[in-house]
């Protein structure tokens, strides 16, 4: 059972993988993120669109300006040797080329000439249009101006370079990069840190809730000075009262009936002692009965017992009693009533000294024993083995083995092996496993069951009981 | 002359049949139903075991049991009703020599007086032993502590006399089960562990720092030999 919710708990989590804390910081810094690709993008354009903006204003008013002083001091009879005195005399500003064409003759300026002046503005100025654009010219981003000279024959054009406006740009927009870098960083920051205090109040809750599994069933959450906070602990607090009252009720009446119980039993068995005692003077048909009687009263009392046991562990009142057990001995004596089994032993069992609950365990591989007699055909092997802090102790058989689906529920009570028979045949109350379960864990142990494949047509089980150890002790 | 049975218990049935179980074993058995009862008949006539039920109306089963153990060493067997191990120690902090637990088997019983009665009149040796100032004369059943006499309950002695015999070798609480109450391995060691603080109490001058009966850690118990 506890293997299967397991189980159902690990798929779902798979299936959402994130944790809360980790899907809120993702949340933040994923809005961090789009408000600075929103932010830096609108920047970008804005100030690209203003730089240009600007540089054309001011690069078409130098280039009207310049047109206008050229037309002023050509003549009809200029050509193209008169302009660069011209040409001296005109505004220059960063960057800026000019060529002028004179009929069919062009000043070509250092850099470039007719050639690389774009042809849509060449028609433009042929068809006495003034015009500009920007275009690639030797790989640089430039604005072509042209301005025809209508009262001669000739045509004034200005070519700014643009390069620097793309280079701030690039500069603006590794700035911005790293601004939005450094917010998204921040904004998950904050979204990590706001549901590290969003969620310290369902991290008490879980402290909580864990201390109360463990048995501190006196946890209770503190009032927070908050509304929405104070109905979870209400709620959480009120739960946990409930629950406390309930184990406690529990474990009075466990107590209660184990006296309840004991008291009747203890006149039965007396009762039937002297029957037994007797049995000669009965008749065959009382013997008879009185066997059925002794018979059903042991198993009655074993039930009774480890029900009483159990609940005892249900309720939360079992408690270890520690002592130190010379491990050889006590495998020794557990098993002096089987004679058929063989020991495999460490090297130094004779020394090796546990600290155990002996009752508690001597019970347990008791019990184990039983069960490789009930349905595993008697125990053949029981073998000791230390790690580094545990020891296994395991108690084989050459039964039929168990099946994957038995091996599942096989430690559940009053879950006997199918290969049992009928109830009532065996003698076993379904509980001895269960509470093999409850002493090994009382241990801070486990215990489990796996199968042995000595040769194919034979198999047989192999419990193993684990138990922690500390250094000292080995 | 036959063997008595005092028998605590106030519930009628119980104490019937536990009687009749033990007449079975050829005792007499003198019932009584509470305390008060119990002590007066102990007073009348002593009897060669007590057996207390803990749970009882009025005087509770430890009083009782301190109370007889003050007039005697009688051998004390306490019967528990309850799981926890509380009661045990208590009631054998309170001088019972051994306890059972309810529901117990009739043969158990039987087993647990038979063991009981042996101690009373068995002590095994005849050697008289001196380990410092403590004096053992085995066969006058009396022990001396700096000269003077102390006096140990059968139980006591024969956990004394147990210790003394296997000469500054350790027992572990298994050997001492099995020698003293003649239970097997898995005998209650705190049988062995309260009776050994009780001795404890009666032979040493600093009972929480024992000169004579010393614990070996993760062996057992011994007594010291050497000083």
């Amino acid at each position: 059972m506890s293997n299967e919710k397991h189980d159902q708990t690990e798929t779902r989590s798979s299936k959402l993988k994130l944790g809360l804390r980790t899907r809120i910081s993702l949340f933040f810094a994923v809005g961090g993120l789009l408000v600075s690709i929103g932010l830096s993008g609108a920047t970008l354009v804005l100030t690209r669109q203003q730089l240009i903006d600007s540089r054309e204003t001011a690069a078409s008013a130098f280039a009207s300006t310049n047109a206008t002083r050229l037309s002023n001091q050509l003549t009809p009879d200029s050509s193209v040797e008169d302009l660069p005195s011209i040409v001296d005399s005109m505004t220059k500003i960063e960057g800026s080329q000019r060529l002028i064409r004179i009929g069919t003759h062009w000043l070509p300026s250092q850099e470039l000439d007719r050639d690389d002046i774009p042809e849509n503005i060449l028609e433009r100025v042929t068809e006495l249009k003034a015009g500009q654009l920007r275009a690639e010219i030797n790989g640089k981003t430039r604005l072509v101006l042209g301005i025809p000279l209508q009262v001669f024959d000739a045509a004034y054009f200005a070519i700014v370079d643009l390069t620097d406006l793309e280079e701030t740009l690039d500069d603006l927009s590794i700035i911005l990069f790293g601004a939005g870098t450094g917010v998204t960083s921040l904004a998950a920051l904050l979204g990590w840190w706001i549901s590290r205090r969003t969620l310290r109040p369902l991290r008490n809750v879980r402290e909580a809730a864990e201390a109360i599994a463990g048995g501190r069933l006196d946890t209770r959450l503190i009032r927070q000075s908050d509304p929405d906070l104070d109905r979870l602990s209400e709620s959480f607090n009120e739960m946990a009262r409930a629950l406390e009252e309930r184990i406690h009720r529990d474990a009075r009446f466990a107590s209660e009936v184990s006296h309840e119980l004991r008291s009747p039993l203890t006149t039965l068995k007396a009762s039937v002692g002297v029957l037994e005692s007797r049995k000669n003077e009965l008749s065959k048909r009382s013997q008879t009965a009185l066997d059925l009687l002794s018979r059903d009263l042991e198993r009655f009392n074993r039930l009774v017992s480890e029900l009483l046991e159990i609940s005892g562990y249900d309720a939360g009142a079992a408690s270890l009693e520690l002592e130190e057990v010379n491990v050889a001995q006590f495998i020794q004596a557990a098993t002096r009533n089987d004679t058929s089994i063989s020991y495999m032993l460490p090297a130094r069992a004779d020394s090796l000294v546990i600290n155990v609950d002996k009752r508690r365990l001597a019970r347990a591989l008791s019990n184990l024993i039983d069960n490789a007699h009930r349905y595993g055909n008697g125990p053949t092997v029981i073998e000791v083995s230390t790690n580094e802090n545990s020891i296994e102790i395991a108690v084989e058989d050459a039964g039929p083995g168990i099946s994957t689906e038995e091996r599942k529920i096989i430690f559940d009570r009053f879950s006997r092996g199918s290969s049992s028979g009928q109830r009532g045949d065996d003698g076993g109350t379904g509980l001895g496993l269960s509470l093999v379960q409850e002493d090994v864990r009382l241990h801070g142990g486990k215990v489990w069951v796996e199968n042995l494949k000595a040769t194919e047509s034979e198999t047989g089980s192999r419990f193993v009981i684990e138990l922690p150890t500390t250094k000292e002790e080995l | 002359m036959s063997v008595r049975i005092l028998t605590v218990e106030d519930d009628e049935r119980i104490r019937t049949a536990v009687s009749l179980a033990l007449q079975e074993e050829g005792w007499e058995v003198e019932e009584t139903s509470n305390g008060e009862d119990a002590l007066a008949s102990f007073s009348r006539q002593p009897s060669d075991v007590v057996l207390i039920d803990i749970m009882l109306p009025g005087i509770d089963g430890f009083e009782v049991c301190r109370k007889i153990r003050r007039l005697g060493d009688v051998p004390i067997v306490m019967v528990t009703a309850r799981s926890d191990s509380h009661d045990v120690v208590a009631g054998l902090e309170a001088g019972a020599d051994d306890y059972l637990r309810k529901p117990f088997d009739p043969k158990e019983l039987s087993a647990r007086v038979r063991a009981l009665l042996r101690r009373s009149k068995t002590i095994g040796t005849t050697t008289n032993f001196l380990f410092d100032q403590l004096e053992i004369i085995a066969d006058e059943g009396m022990v001396r502590v700096n000269g003077r006499e102390v006096h140990l309950t059968r139980t006591e002695f024969k956990l004394l006399i147990e210790l003394a015999t296997s000469s500054g070798k350790v027992l572990s609480r298994e050997d001492l089960l099995e020698r003293v109450w003649g239970y097997d391995y898995f005998g209650d060691s705190r049988l062995v562990d309260v009776h050994v603080r009780r001795l404890r109490t009666k032979v040493e001058m600093d009972p929480a720092n024992p000169k004579y009966v010393v614990t070996v850690r993760g062996m057992g118990y011994k007594l010291q030999t050497q000083f």
